[in-house]
C-alpha cells in the first residue's frame, strides 16, 4: 500500500534478495529521535518517498539500485542530507545524526 | 476556489480548537498515528477501513458515507478540516472524496500532521465524544472523478498529469520507495502524460508552495489552460493532492482525479503504455 508506516514497513515476508533496502536510525546526541521525517531523494534531487521515524528512531525504504540522498527533518533542527548507494539484495545502513 | 477558501494554517486551527462547528479530521494511511497523539479534538477516519468498499475495488457508497459521518457526529453544516501524514496525501484524498459527495465546507490544514509535529504543537491522546447525527450526502459530483475509458480517450487530447516520482513515471520503480517494490503490475505511464511529481507542489515541511510558484510549475510542465485536466498517481491519493492544487488552490475549472490510477491502468489489457522519462506519443 501507499502509506508511510512509522519506521518503515517490516521486512517480514519480503524477499529481500529482490529489494534494494535503505534503512537506519536517526539520533540526536546519541539518543534516537522518534518524531523525525526522513525523505528519499533520487539522483536528481527529486522527492521519491518519506517516512516518519519509529519510536526508536528507525526508518526503512525499498529503493532501486543507484545513488540516493536521505534528507532528514526533525523538530528544532536544520535538515541533514546523507548520500547512500543502494543495490539489489543489499541492505544499506545509514546512521543519521541531527 | 482559492487558497483562502480551501486551506487553513496551523495557527488558525489552534485559534479554532474549541469551535464545535469546526471538525478536525485526521486521515492517515498508518491509522495508528492518530492513536499515538492527534490535534486536540480531532476525529479519525481510516482511509482503508472507513473509506474503501472492502468487496468492490472502489471507495464506499453514498449510503455508507452517510452512516460513517453520522456515527462520527458530523453534521452537514460543519466545516471539516482535514489533515494527515504523508504530506496530506490521504487527507487530500478524503477532501476530494467528501467534495465528490457534496460536503460544502471543506478545508485542508496546510502542512498537515508533519508541520504540526515539526512546529512541536500540542498533540492529545483523548478521543473526543461527539453525539451521533443524521448526515445526508448529496449525489456524486462526477465532474471531479475520471474513469479509465475517459482517461484512454484523453490520450493526446486532454492534459494528463502523472504526479508520481520520476522513477515511477519512467518505470524504474513500481511503487513509492517507502513500500516494498511489488512485481504484480508493469511499470511505465500513460502516453502523453506529463510528469509533475506531487512533491514539487509542496515545501519540505509539507505546506503548499505559493500561488505564483504553483502557476509557474504547471505552466513550465506544459499544462494547457484551455484543456481539461486529469491527474493520476498509483492509487489516487497523491493525485488528490495535485487535484487539490489545481482545482481548489489555483481554481482551474475542469480537473478530475483518476483514482483508479496506475494500479488500474497498468493492469489493463489493450491499452498503450510509455516507458522512460519522456511523455511518449499518442
Amino acid at each position: 500500500m501507499c502509506g508511510a508506516v512509522k519506521g518503515g514497513p517490516s521486512l517480514e515476508g519480503v524477499d529481500v534478495a529482490n529489494q534494494a533496502v535503505i534503512q537506519g536510525v536517526v539520533t540526536r546526541d546519541g539518543q534516537p529521535v522518534g518524531n523525525a521525517y526522513v525523505r528519499l531523494l533520487d539522483r536528481t534531487g527529486e522527492f521519491t518517498a518519506e517516512v516518519p521515524t519509529s519510536a526508536t528512531g528507525q526508518f526503512r525504504f525499498f529503493a532501486g539500485p543507484g545513488e540516493w540522498t536521505l534528507r532528514t527533518l526533525a523538530p528544532k533542527a536544520v535538515s541533514v542530507d546523507n548520500a547512500v548507494t543502494a543495490a539489489k539484495g543489499v541492505v544499506a545502513e545509514v546512521a543519521v545524526a541531527v | 476556489m482559492s487558497r483562502e477558501s480551501a486551506l487553513v494554517t496551523a495557527d488558525w486551527v489552534e485559534e479554532h480548537l474549541d469551535d464545535p462547528k469546526i471538525v478536525l479530521v485526521e486521515v492517515d494511511e498508518d491509522a495508528s498515528a492518530y492513536d499515538t497523539g492527534h490535534i486536540p479534538g480531532a476525529i479519525k477516519i481510516d482511509w482503508k477501513k472507513d473509506l474503501q468498499d472492502g468487496v468492490r475495488h472502489d471507495f464506499v457508497s453514498k449510503e455508507k458515507l452517510e452512516e460513517l459521518l453520522s456515527a462520527k457526529g458530523v453534521s452537514n453544516d460543519d466545516t471539516l478540516v482535514f489533515y494527515g501524514g504523508n504530506n496530506n496525501w490521504f487527507a487530500a484524498y478524503a477532501y476530494w472524496y467528501l467534495k465528490y459527495y457534496g460536503h460544502e465546507n471543506l478545508r485542508l490544514l496546510d502542512g498537515g500532521r508533519k508541520k504540526w509535529e515539526l512546529d512541536a504543537r500540542e498533540l492529545s491522546k483523548d478521543v473526543p465524544e461527539r453525539a451521533a447525527t443524521t448526515y445526508t450526502a448529496k449525489e456524486a459530483d462526477t465532474s471531479i472523478r475520471a474513469y479509465r475509458d475517459e482517461v484512454i480517450e484523453a490520450i493526446g487530447v486532454k492534459n494528463l498529469i502523472d504526479v508520481r516520482s520520476p522513477d515511477e513515471f519512467a518505470g524504474r520503480l513500481l511503487a513509492p520507495a517507502h513500500v516494498p517494490q511489488e512485481a504484480a503490475q508493469i511499470g511505465g505511464h500513460i502516453p502523453t502524460a506529463g510528469n509533475v511529481p506531487w512533491s514539487k507542489a509542496a515545501n519540505d515541511d509539507g505546506t503548499f508552495r505559493s500561488d505564483d510558484e504553483l502557476k509557474t510549475l504547471y505552466a513550465d510542465a506544459g499544462l494547457d489552460d484551455g484543456k481539461d485536466t486529469i491527474a493520476y498517481c498509483r492509487i489516487g491519493e497523491r493525485s488528490s493532492h495535485t487535484w487539490f492544487v489545481l482545482k481548489e488552490i489555483l481554481g482551474h475549472d475542469n480537473v478530475k482525479n483518476y483514482d483508479g490510477s496506475w494500479s488500474e491502468y497498468g493492469s489493463l489489457r489493450g491499452v498503450p503504455v510509455a516507458l522512460g522519462d519522456e511523455p511518449g506519443a499518442a
